[in-house]
């Protein structure tokens, strides 16, 4: 019987993580030990188990678990950090063509534009905290005032403790391991949770986490919204959210009820205005890059409309046209070099905002749709009333409306008039101009004469203002969104002002004021009893 | 509590409008605001030491000392800096990008909403101004019902110094604050207890408005076993003005306990109770050099601390309450129950309990079993122990040998972590809490990299290979076509 069962266990080990796996035996061991259970019980305590969802439970587990580790001091030491990041490196080179596979299932997004916007990216992101976290990691020492003298002090980056990773479906391995790499670097350890819209990213990384980070830190929960909830009701020291901003509020109301701080990386409505004093096929490329080729719209930061001249927008649309065509040939359905949609409720959505009246015939190219292959064609608009849909809510799809207005100055107000984007563009060799955008319009980042770039730029902060989200990250910014700045101060025994314990004299009081004015001179007339 | 409807409606509008403007962007604006600030306190000293005399019972040295004085060196300090601060920041860029010039342009958040608290009403609420003024934003400050002699001290002096159409100030109880968290804020910056904290998130969120949480926690003061008797003197005079020399213990960061060896704690009570008598009088009450406690009810939530037997056995020291004058002498505690509410709630108040320990090495995990307190003070001459102090805690800041004058320092950041709070101030840090920092990236039109584009190829794919891992030998390869792809 004993052997039987062990067969049993083994038979069904595989459903369970090690941990449960552990717990699971103990279970089947004492319970054989103390009454003799049938072996048809058994078997129904392994149905159970196994339509066993992630529950507020298994959460509250979870992080218990990865609270012990981080206690234990494990994470902090400069050792792991650098082994799980050199781990992540390795992640990527090894599985190079399982990850293009993935994201070619999720968003037939082309091997090249995986490559290049999501495993280069990761392991880029990496290196650089292979070269740099030790420089990092260093206390910052900084001057202190006449006030305290004498003292020293210090600002030492420590770890938050246990945070979570809500990542996205558009990117999915990105923006789920750069964060994580942020999260590791600072010394946490960190839950990720990437997006169940896309399902074999999500499978593909629960699997190669497991492989190769350590799992007494470093852990990914699949799952959709109940899953989410559960994870959302524990106490977190960090929570960086990418997402949207309905999301994005559910995530900080969520929040505020353990006092964790959030990072929400959100999207918004990204302008480009272009002027008419450029390079035309050169901007009209970089758009279109921006575009479409950066999973056809479907990026926070993509250009979502754009405002141009009435005089100068036959000439754009023109160039736009021309230049698609040169990317993406006649037929952009024959293409494999653009993503589709992500899934059903996303290409309905899309062509809700196409179906609109008064936007429909406002279509100057594109515009075909196949629901069986969830394509749609890169399309332009012109003109779309303002207060259509498309006008109003992120498009995140290959749609691009362009506005136009009598004057280029005037697209600053229309932009204002709107909730403040993660990412502004202009085109434009005006100076003046150049330097008004700057002044007037606030935006998470900003680019002239170009798009998207910015997010490649490690020496920039990445994130959101107002509507478009709250923190930053890349580079040492992510070290710095998953790190507490700690002020530490030392101060010796001597030195002491008396003036500042009661009880309260006149003289003290002069002595005070010349202190706290980092008057030295005073200080020491004070001292003397001069004034 | 006042139950009105405020329609804060125009006044907003108002705020809004001047914003959109651009006034409070330039550094004229911002410099003539601070210098307002500089004359408000300069000129008005008498009355803000009226004010906290009439709200709290402060000693106008103990006035000088955390509020005015504190207040005129934040402003010099940020009037010396503003330009320098404002100044747009060159970042370097890979050479991947060349040619591209890259700046972080620091640019206001909008309109933001300060809540002060009532321990330091004058300096909790014009301290946060100070930034929220030099990033250019206009403000409402929300001042604190509990302290009424300085609210409406504020009320009527901000009017008459700053900007009306950009500052304004709102005084009121709950109902009024529930009412500004309706509105949609740029950045909420809130000074106060985690519970309310908790509550100001949670209205934040509506809007998705960032905001910086000041609260509070147990912070402990780990007392070593002090060798030398000036070692011991100055540690005492530190801890009795950390605790009972600062608005009577109702400060953030004013000590809570006390974590000492067993073997050494009859010696720093009998430390600590002559210098007590010393420090304050024989009749603090009537020397004035003790402030009071803020109302009827915090009195009795200390007295109700103090109440519970096991507690009450434990008092080494003082212990009288007079609740007529809502006065609390001084109080030191030994070896109160763990499990009784002035161990586990943050005290606020000049009630001091020591822990004995039966070696100090203990305290860190002392304190890391609970949460994590907005100040860690150390008294000690060893440096193992430091070592240990700073990095097997967290705290919003830790200082060795002193206590409170952190918050003097501009160039150390200001704020908590965990329980305490998240976001910081003072100097710099003030002016980074409320702006955006902006990166702007600026391109020409050549050269144009064409392997960026597609259609792709694998000759392209080479090229981005090289290129986003930096390797420049590889990149010229491939431009040269040594390397096959």
């Amino acid at each position: 019987m004993q052997t039987l069962r062990l067969e049993f266990y083994s038979n069904i080990s595989y459903f369970f993580s090690n941990k449960n796996k552990q717990k699971y035996k103990k279970q089947l061991i004492s319970r054989n030990s103390v009454t003799s259970v049938s072996f048809e019980s058994v078997v129904l305590m392994a149905e159970e188990k196994k339509k066993e969802k992630f529950d507020v439970e298994s959460a509250s587990l979870l992080v218990k678990e990865l609270r012990g580790t981080f206690a234990s001091g494990k994470t902090k030491s400069y050792e792991w950090r650098v082994s799980q990041l050199k781990s992540i490196v390795k992640m990527m080179e090894d599985n190079e063509s399982q990850i293009t596979d993935a994201l070619s299932k999720d968003l037939s997004k082309p091997r090249f534009e995986s490559f290049v916007a999501e495993i280069s990216m990761t392991k880029t992101s990496s290196k650089l905290f292979l070269k740099e976290l030790k420089h990092w990691m260093k206390p910052e020492k900084v001057k202190t005032q006449i006030t305290t003298f004498p003292s020293s002090a210090e600002i030492v980056s420590e770890p938050l403790g246990v945070v979570l990773v809500i990542s996205a479906w558009n990117y999915p391995i990105l923006l789920s391991l750069d964060p994580v790499i942020g999260a590791i670097a600072a010394g946490n350890a960190v839950v990720l949770k990437p997006s169940e819209i896309a399902p074999a990213s999500s499978a593909l990384l629960a699997k190669l986490v497991e492989e190769y980070l350590d799992s007494s830190a470093i852990r990914v929960i699949e799952g959709s919204i109940p899953e989410t909830s559960a994870l959302l009701e524990q106490k977190w020291d960090k929570i960086f959210y990418t997402g949207n901003g309905r999301v994005g509020r559910v995530v900080m109301t969520a929040a505020a009820k353990h006092l964790t701080p959030v990072v929400l990386e959100l999207g918004g409505k990204s302008p480009v205005v272009v002027d008419s004093n450029i390079n035309l096929k050169v901007a009209v490329r970089r758009i279109v890059y921006g575009k479409w080729a950066c999973n056809n719209g479907q990026a926070c930061i993509a250009p979502d409309y754009i405002i141009t001249t009435k005089a100068f927008a036959p000439a754009l649309i023109n160039a736009l046209r021309c230049v698609l065509e040169e990317f993406y040939g006649k037929d952009p359905f024959k293409s494999d070099e653009i993503s589709r949609i992500v899934n059903d409720n996303h290409f309905a959505r899309l062509t809700k905002l196409l179906d609109e009246d008064y936007v429909s015939d406002k279509i100057v190219y594109g515009g075909q749709r196949d629901e069986a292959s969830l394509k749609i064609a890169p399309t332009i608009l012109l003109d779309v009333p303002e207060n259509s849909l498309i006008m109003q809510e992120e498009i995140f799809g290959p749609l691009l409306p362009i506005l136009t207005v009598d004057n280029i100055e005037e697209s600053f107000d229309l932009i204002q008039s709107k909730s403040k984007p993660l990412a502004a563009y202009l085109f434009t060799t005006d100076k003046k101009l150049e330097k008004k955008f700057v002044s007037t319009i606030s935006s998470g980042g900003m680019v002239v004469n170009d798009t998207v770039i910015h997010l490649t730029a490690h020496t920039l902060p990445f994130g959101g203002v107002g509507e478009s989200g709250i923190g930053s990250y890349h580079g040492k910014f992510s070290f710095d969104a998953f790190s507490h700045k700690k002020a530490v101060m030392y101060r010796g025994f001597g030195g002491d002002a008396s003036a500042r314990y009661p009880p309260f004299t006149p003289k003290k009081q002069k002595l005070l004021i010349a202190l706290l004015k980092g008057d030295i001179i005073g200080a020491i007339l004070a001292l003397i009893g001069w004034v | 509590m006042d139950e009105r409807r405020v329609d804060f409606e125009r006044e907003l509008e108002d705020l809004r409008e001047t914003f959109n403007s651009g006034e409070t962007r330039s550094r004229k604006w911002r410099k003539t605001q601070l210098k307002g600030i500089l004359m408000l306190v300069k000129e008005n000293e008498k009355e803000i030491f009226d004010a906290l005399y009439q709200d709290l019972g402060k000693h106008q040295a103990e006035a000088f000392r955390d509020e005015v004085g504190i207040l005129l060196k934040s402003t010099n300090y940020a009037l010396a800096h503003l330009k320098k601060w404002m100044t747009p920041k060159k970042i370097q860029l890979p050479y991947v990008a060349f040619p591209t010039t890259a700046e972080m342009v620091s640019e206001p958040l909008g309109v933001v909403l300060i809540f002060s608290s009532w321990n330091f009403p004058i300096g909790l609420c014009l301290e946060p101004m100070i930034g929220a003024i030099a990033s250019g934003n206009t403000l409402v400050l929300k001042t604190s019902e509990l302290a009424p002699a300085s609210s409406s001290l504020l009320a009527n002096l901000i009017p008459m110094y700053l900007d009306n159409k950009a500052i304004k100030v709102i005084e009121g109880g709950v109902s009024i604050a529930e009412q500004l968290l309706e509105k949609k804020w740029d950045k909420i910056f809130f000074t106060g207890s985690p519970r309310v904290g908790r509550l100001v998130m949670a209205a934040a969120a509506k809007h998705l408005t960032p905001v910086i949480l000041e609260l509070g926690g147990k912070c402990p003061a780990v007392v070593d076993s002090l060798e030398t008797a000036m070692d011991r003197k100055i540690a005492v005079k530190r801890i009795l003005g950390g605790k009972f020399g600062c608005c009577c213990g109702q400060a953030c960061i004013g000590i809570d306990y006390i974590l000492v060896e067993k073997k050494f704690a009859p010696i720093l009570v009998d430390c600590l109770k002559a210098r007590i008598k010393k420090m304050f009088g024989e009749n603090p009450r009537e020397t004035n050099s003790i402030a009071r406690i803020i109302n009827k009810q915090h009195f009795l939530r200390l007295k109700s601390l103090l109440n519970e037997d096991e507690v009450k056995a434990s008092i080494v020291y003082g212990g009288s309450i007079d609740e007529d004058n809502r006065f609390i002498e001084p109080t030191i505690l030994l070896d109160p129950p763990l499990n009784a509410d002035i161990m586990n709630e943050e005290i606020f108040g000049p009630l001091l309990p020591i822990i004995t320990l039966k070696n100090i090495e203990e305290s860190t995990q002392f304190i890391n079993s609970r949460p994590k307190p907005l100040a860690i003070y150390a008294f000690t001459n060893n440096e193992a122990l430091k070592e240990n102090m700073v990095s097997k805690t967290s705290s919003g800041c830790l200082l060795f040998n002193d206590t409170i004058v952190q918050y003097f320092v501009d160039t150390i950041p200001f704020g908590g972590v965990g329980e305490s709070g998240f976001g910081r101030y003072h100097g710099k840090f003030s002016f980074e809490a409320f702006r955006h920092e902006k990166p702007v990236i600026r391109r020409g039109f050549m050269p144009d990299i064409w392997f960026r584009y597609p259609p792709w190829n694998s000759k392209k794919m080479q090229f981005l290979r090289s290129g986003l891992v930096y390797n420049y030998f590889g990149f010229v390869c491939v431009m040269l076509g040594l390397k096959k792809s």
